[in-house]
């Protein structure tokens, strides 16, 4: 994991001693309200429907023991006892005081966290695959470039008022689960026919009230080149986004009115002028940076001896058995396996977290992951580095802390955003749809039955749940100050991605698990062997889902 | 004497001799020396292509129109219609960056204090404030110090060329 120098941690302190100064004068009356809103989004402070919220980066989902401790601790001294763990991959917290966010700023900076533009019209936390660096089908480990785009876009003098919110997302392999075709800007790490590295380039992707999928802006662009051609993109946008309407503010609406080919022109013309500049990587930055994400001392293991013991152990434990098919990953490295921790209990808002839990995660990375933790867009944790033999303490020890759900991936493990318990946005709440729908299917072998399923919820076309994105997207709406629920099938966040089809008119929040119990039974009915329930709709379409919930 | 009789000038507070003409329809009869003009009437008025007459650019302008030689335009205002336009700091870089621009460039309209370290990274050396945006004291001094939020910077930028990784030890 990268570690901070001297440089990182005066940078950071110089940010923090500078919000202390922003957030004193506005106490004091001497900066008015609306000047110190985008100061204090860009240090991670919203202020939503009950009091402020926090959101700390997990630069590309990567956190460590230490770091898991001092987020308990702030969730303790500063917080209600939880925190929440957001689908780009962030922390929030959801009670801190506003005069003592330069506090709790202060001592995440000890532990190498910030909050530096996790919000507000700048770049924003850069994030990537949950397995990069572990999983065997990686091309290059997207990490390292993950950590200079961290660096390029902190305190970038000349973006930090944009048009609009600016993300960027990276994957080193061609499965995809970075959703970098639904960023403002997708990067794929790859390597051409002579074995240099470089960017496939997306551009122009997002969610929320128009979502777009981004398009080809280069095919290969050399790594040295990352910045400038980043530089270059982020001042085209600059100068020409939209700012008379936020709704159409995003990047995706220029390259869209634009058109991809007149952007790219007009970028690439900008380029021209900076590459080969001072911006341009150099190997030694590129091998520094790599550096701090080698392999841990992996030990030599006998990857089929060890499969046999764990498989022994499911035949009394069926349970474990379940845990191990849906939670964990397979690693490159014999005798190895990522574990995903599930933070989707039924019960509990998806993604949220306790002060206890998070000091449990410390200590489980500490035995049995090399001190690391990964967080996931699809809020869950992952421990990455684990070795088999180990797999079945950890499951009960996982169990014995709540986390050992064997949901990952089905429709219990939904994603789900704040909704209308918390934000002053929403147009209904979410999080009762989410654990209505845990507990009318808490049959977990109809869950595996089903098997992987996407069930998003957005409480509002913001699309914080990223709905249009789920097999399953349900998206709240208000009629006539009503709650109701639009139900939206087909949506993909992979290599594949889609954008989801309205099924028809919208639903009050008691249909919602018959609507989904319904169009569980048209996928069953109609599926194919080996079929998810996303391709059978594929292949069937609409129609036959919508006349099975719609018929009267 | 204009209200912001004072500015911040390369780190300074000082006396600001310059009068800022910035409407399109401005009265030419009213442009004496030490005027800051729009382009256009600077571009079509030859007579005013003088060295007591700066330039006035709106943040929509494109610079890749200009044909002029503006190397001895002794200060171009950048316009800031909301401090959250980020437009002017894209301009200043391009004209200190790519237009080798070495005169003074000065941010004025609605600007906030918390910018003036990165306006003064995008290449800007002064900082004209309208009083009547500021809550609380009036004080340029202080206000200066802001300057001076940060000491070092990862990116390339007008005033540090070089990027924090290839000055690293
Ligand atoms: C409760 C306070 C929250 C408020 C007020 C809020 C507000 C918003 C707004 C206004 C947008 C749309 C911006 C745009 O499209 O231009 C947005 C987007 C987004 N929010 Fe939130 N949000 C909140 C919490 C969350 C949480 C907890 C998460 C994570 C679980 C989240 C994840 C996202 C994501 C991923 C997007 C981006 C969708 C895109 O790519 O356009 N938000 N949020
Ligand atoms: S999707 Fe809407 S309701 Fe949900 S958190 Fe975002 S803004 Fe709030």
């Amino acid at each position: 994991m990268y570690k901070y120098d001297q440089y990182d941690h005066q940078i950071l302190q110089e940010r923090i001693a500078q919000f202390r100064g922003q957030t004193e004068r506005f106490l004091a009356g001497d900066l008015k309200e609306e000047e110190f809103l985008p100061l204090r989004l860009q240090n991670g402070l919203y202020v939503q429907r009950l009091a402020p919220m926090l959101r700390i980066n997990v630069p590309y989902g990567m956190v460590n023991s230490t770091q898991l401790r001092r987020l308990a601790h702030v969730a303790r001294k500063y917080d209600k006892g939880y925190c929440h763990v957001s689908t780009r991959q962030n922390i929030q917290f959801n009670w801190p005081d506003l005069a003592d966010v330069p506090d709790i700023l202060a001592e995440l900076a000890e532990v190498e966290m910030h909050a530096t533009q996790s919000s507000g019209n700048c770049i924003r936390n850069t994030t990537s695959d949950q397995y990069a660096g572990i999983n065997a089908e990686e091309v290059v480990d997207p990490r390292p470039y993950c950590e200079i785009i961290r660096q390029w876009s902190s305190f970038h003098p000349e973006f930090a008022f944009l048009p609009r919110k600016f993300k960027i997302a990276v994957t080193g392999s061609d499965t995809d689960r970075a959703a970098i075709q639904l960023h403002d800007i997708g990067l794929q790490v790859v390597k051409n026919e002579n074995n240099e590295v470089g960017f496939r380039v997306l551009v122009g992707g997002g969610l929320g009230r128009t979502p777009v999928v981004g398009s080809l802006i280069n095919e290969f662009l050399p790594e040295k080149h990352l910045l400038t051609y980043l530089d270059a993109i982020l001042r085209t946008y600059n100068l020409l986004g939209r700012r008379d309407n936020k709704y159409k503010a995003r990047i995706k609406i220029l390259v869209k009115a634009m058109g991809i080919d007149a952007f790219k022109e007009k970028a690439e013309a900008e380029w021209a002028h900076i590459k080969d500049g001072p911006a341009t990587l150099t190997d030694e930055e590129i091998a520094r940076t790599r550096a701090f994400f080698t392999a841990p001392s992996y030990e030599q293991i006998d990857d089929s001896a060890v499969q046999a013991e764990v498989n022994a152990l499911t035949t009394d434990n069926i349970a474990f058995g379940k845990w191990l098919t849906r939670n964990t990953f397979e690693h490159k490295v014999a005798g190895y396996a990522a574990v995903i921790l599930s933070l989707k209990p039924t019960g509990v808002a998806p993604g949220d977290i306790t002060d206890t839990q998070l000091d449990v995660i410390a200590e489980l990375a500490d035995q049995y992951s090399f001190g690391e933790a990964r967080t996931t867009h699809e809020q869950n944790i992952v421990l990455a580095d684990v070795k088999k033999s180990d797999l079945f303490t950890l499951w009960q020890l996982a169990k014995k802390a709540g986390f050992a759900t064997p949901n990952i991936g089905t429709l219990t493990d939904m994603i789900c955003c704040p909704g209308g318990d918390f934000c002053s946005l929403a147009n209904a709440k979410s999080i009762p749809v989410a654990e209505a729908i845990q507990r009318r299917f808490d049959d977990i072998d109809y869950v595996y039955d089903i098997g992987d399923l996407d069930i998003n919820i957005s409480g509002c076309m913001n699309a914080c749940g990223h709905h249009h994105i789920g097999h399953i997207g349900i998206l709240g709406v208000d009629k006539k100050g009503e709650e109701y629920y639009q139900v939206q099938l087909g949506g993909r966040a992979n290599e594949d991605a889609a954008l989801g089809k309205v099924l028809g008119p919208a639903f009050g929040r008691e249909q919602m698990t018959d609507v989904i119990d319904k169009l569980l039974n048209v996928y069953i009915n109609n599926r194919h062997e080996d079929e998810i329930f996303v391709d059978t709709y594929s292949r069937i379409g609409l129609k036959p889902f919508k006349e099975s919930v719609y018929a009267s | 004497m204009p209200a912001n009789a004072q500015i911040i000038k390369d780190g300074a507070v000082v006396n600001d001799n310059w009068t800022l003409l910035a409407d399109d329809q401005v009265d030419t009869t009213a442009i004496t020396s030490q005027s800051i003009i729009p382009l256009a009437l600077w571009q079509a008025e030859p007579s005013l292509q003088r060295e007591d007459i700066g330039i006035a650019l709106k943040n929509d302008i494109d610079l890749t129109a200009i044909n002029d030689d503006l190397s001895n335009v002794p200060v171009i205002a950048i316009d800031f219609p909301t401090f959250m336009d980020g437009r002017g700091f894209s301009l200043a870089r391009l004209l200190r960056e790519r237009y080798g621009y070495t005169g003074e460039i000065r941010a004025v309209g609605h600007i906030i204090r918390d910018q003036l370290c990165s306006l003064k990274r995008c290449g800007f050396n002064s900082f004209s404030f309208n009083p009547e945006n500021i809550q609380g004291e009036f004080d340029l001094k202080t206000m200066a110090t802001s300057l001076a939020d940060f000491s070092d910077a990862y990116q390339t930028s007008a005033d540090t060329p070089t990027p924090l990784f290839r000055r690293r030890s």
